[in-house]
């Protein structure tokens, strides 16, 4: 692994020859600027990274991602991770604060809520040079509410269904395509004694995933966009359609989900206790034996009404500029390397559990698997972002998922509570 | 008696004396004087007061946090969404009632019990001491992780020891929300009962043991002399620990916290504070309306027995 980083490095240098003389040009105004520095042509640019890459993997993917920008730019970053889940904790006071120049973050309503309270950096300049290297879809998930770019996509995921090729060829279970063909083959695993659906809901999220492709499922992508904006009452007939539908589904879903985690019902999968799981691709890292990793396969969330199977839920995560850092050139240069294939293969080389995003990220390293989920990504007309991305941060963790889980348990919702929440909390943005 | 009366007379002709000295108070006096005061005044105001009085503006408000610029009045909408629209509050009530008769009921007199016991000469007294004291010292997250190895639905001590481990009838003891108030509440108890116990182990070393004595000359057995003699000789401590018992349910939080962020029936109102006021589910009106109603929640019993106790002492 460490040898492939070098290689790739070494080929970044002579392939990046050209635009790095630009920004040895750009770093050694700024280094002038700053005084700091020798100055001349050897001068270099500084600016610094906020990650929330705390898990070793990623943590050594973005060092990566840094090593490469810096042979190839001569400009200096230094990296501060923080823990990830108190990153994004503190995020608000963190912007106001001094803030790094760059700071990983995710596209959807969190991007477009500090972008529009004027606390993150406009990049659109950027994206003039890198524009057409994502798809529109891709574009779109990093425009602020003012048509300007604030986010530089570095990966996504796709969510589906997880399986063990093993135990469905032995038990001769079928790839559902629709949603009466998935209850066909959940009663099935449920006569043959395995839990049908994996399932977990202890911290509250998960259970956004069933939701959010119901609903996508049956009211469509614009819907799905609207409800999360509350252009859409929750109290609607629509809202109801989903509920009752999930209802059908409920019986075959692990009915101990409100006490585990994502990672214990991952293991049930793996252990063949679970016939599927619906999950970010993410579940893979619970893998790590090699041989039961080989027998994971995937397949998409099946259609449910007319809408068929155009809208996927793919998270994305990538690099956004902070208010200060909009000035910085270094940072900025940095978004933009990552906008390249060589800046995503960088990353990629070592955190191999999502998808590249730029178009020319080299993907002939690609397993089968992780090209079906690619494919899955790149035929989807709609990329959602996941509710609790796609909406206010309140409406999801503080109401959706504690109704959701009480839905779980009970199989009973009270649409007109949530909706009267769900007035309060978006009047008060 | 005859101090008293004579008190009046004596009174007359030293009373200028300490007045004089009043006037006296050099600047420097003065100063040092206002700086004494004025410190921890100072100290009370910002970190009490100001707090609470901001909150307590911000409860009839919109802010997003951000600018200083953006507040908003809102009338009682904050409250409205707090005691009507929030499926959780009443449940969180409910929870913190009983967490406060399980700790009255449970927690606290285990505490006594075991302060009583360890007061006594057994052997071994110290041990004891600081094995009953050792989770008050653990960190929250510690003592999540400790219950979490005794709880946990397939690998737990519990359900290992009851042979229901792997089996469908194993219970989940954090995750069924018809026993996981209880779970908690069981983890709680360990913990504040070594709290009680060191506070009430200083308590009875405080009692002055020729009382005993009499009490036991008296013919009195050991009962009568714990709770007619020793346990209304430990007043001052008393309150203390009535006190404490009832800010500890009333700000119960880390507990739950760690088990499942306060959610799935172990909902507390200080976990509705947190939800609304930390992080990026932060909606500062809601949160401070939370905040405030909790407040009031807590003044009621802390004046109720502290003006109690006040009185009886006048």
């Amino acid at each position: 692994m460490a040898v492939y980083g070098v290689e790739l490095n070494r080929r970044n240098l002579l392939k990046g020859a050209g635009a790095s003389a630009v920004g040895v040009g750009l770093a050694a105004v700024l280094a002038s600027c700053s005084g700091s520095s020798g100055g001349g042509a050897t001068g270099t640019g500084t600016g610094t990274f906020g990650s929330n890459a705390s898990d070793p993997v990623p943590k050594k993917a973005y060092a990566a991602l840094v090593s490469a920008y810096e042979k190839q730019s001569k400009n200096k970053i230094t990296v501060n991770t923080s823990d990830h889940n108190s990153f994004q904790n503190k995020i608000t006071n963190y912007l106001q604060g001094s803030p790094d120049d760059a700071f990983t973050w995710f596209a959807g309503y969190r991007m477009r809520y500090y972008a529009k309270k004027g606390l993150v950096g406009d990049i659109s300049d950027v994206w003039d040079k890198i524009g057409d290297n994502y798809t529109s879809a891709l574009k779109k998930a990093s425009t602020g509410d003012d048509g300007k770019q604030y986010f530089v996509p570095n990966y996504n995921y796709p969510w589906g269904f997880f399986y063990r090729k093993s135990v469905w060829a032995e038990k001769g279970y079928e790839v559902p395509e629709t949603f009466d063909a998935l209850v066909t083959v959940a009663k099935k695993m449920q006569a043959d004694g395995i839990i049908p659906i994996a399932f977990a809901d202890k911290d509250g999220w998960p259970a956004d995933g069933t939701f959010d492709y119901l609903n996508m499922r049956i009211n469509g992508y614009q819907f799905h966009v609207d409800l999360c904006a509350h252009r859409e009452g929750w109290d609607s007939s629509k809202v109801q359609d989903v509920f009752d539908t999930w209802k059908e589904l409920l019986p075959y879903q692990d009915p101990s989900a409100a006490g585990l985690t994502w990672q214990e019902a991952a293991q049930k999968l793996g252990d063949k206790q679970a016939g599927m799981y619906l999950l970010g691709s993410f579940v893979t890292q619970q893998f790590t034996d090699p041989a039961a990793l080989a027998d994971i396969d995937f397949f998409p969330f099946p259609a449910v009404k007319v809408e068929g199977r155009d809208a996927v839920e793919a998270p994305i995560d990538g690099l956004m500029l902070s208010k200060k850092g909009a000035s910085n050139q270094a940072a900025k240069d940095l978004l933009a390397f990552l906008g390249t294939g060589k800046g995503q293969e960088a990353y990629y080389a070592v955190d191999k559990s999502n998808i590249m995003t730029a178009k020319d990220a080299d993907t002939s390293g690609y397993s089968a698997f992780t090209k079906k989920l690619g494919g899955v990504i790149s035929d989807a007309k709609y990329i959602s972002q996941f509710f609790d991305r796609d909406a206010l941060p309140a409406m999801a963790s503080n109401v959706l998922n504690p109704a959701l889980l009480d839905f779980i348990k009970s199989g009973s919702i009270d649409l007109k509570n949530i909706e009267s929440q769900a007035k309060t909390l978006y009047a008060q943005q | 008696m005859t101090d008293q009366l004579s008190f009046p007379a004596a009174r007359a002709p030293r009373s200028p004396v300490p007045r004089r000295r009043l006037r006296q108070l050099s600047r420097r006096d003065k100063v040092v004087l206002g700086l004494m005061i004025g410190i921890p005044t100072l100290i009370q105001a910002v970190l009490v007061w100001i707090p609470t009085l901001a909150s307590f503006l911000l409860s009839f408000m919109k802010w997003d946090g951000l600018s200083l610029t953006s507040f908003q009045w809102n009338g009682l909408t904050n409250y409205n969404f707090a005691l009507n629209q929030s499926p959780q509050f009443w449940p969180a009530v409910l929870h913190n009632v009983v967490w406060l008769l399980f700790l009255a009921v449970v927690g606290t007199p285990l505490g006594l019990l075991l302060a009583v016991l360890l007061d006594g000469k057994i052997r071994g007294s110290r041990v004891y001491q600081s094995i009953f004291f050792m989770p008050v010292m653990l960190s929250v997250a510690l003592i999540g992780i400790i219950w979490q190895l005794m709880y946990s639905q397939d690998n737990g001590l519990i359900n290992n020891v009851l042979g229901t481990a792997g089996t469908s009838r194993a219970v989940d003891w954090f995750g069924d929300s018809s026993v996981n108030l209880w779970a908690a509440l069981i983890a709680a108890t360990w913990r504040h009962a070594g709290y009680i116990m060191i506070l009430y182990l200083a308590g009875l070393k405080g009692v002055d043991p020729s009382i005993k004595e009499a009490a036991s000359l008296d013919g009195a057995n050991g009962r009568q002399t714990f709770f007619q003699i020793v346990f209304p000789a430990m007043a001052a401590t008393n309150v203390i620990i009535v006190v404490i018992t009832i800010i500890e349910s009333l700000r119960a939080f880390d507990i739950v916290y760690v088990i499942n962020r306060g959610t799935n029936g172990l909902e507390l109102i200080s976990v509705l504070v947190v939800q609304y006021l930390v992080g990026e589910t932060q909606v500062i009106g809601i949160g401070s309306a939370f905040a405030i109603v909790l407040l009031v929640i807590s003044l009621v019993p802390i004046v109720f027995y502290l003006s109690r106790t006040f009185r009886t002492k006048e």
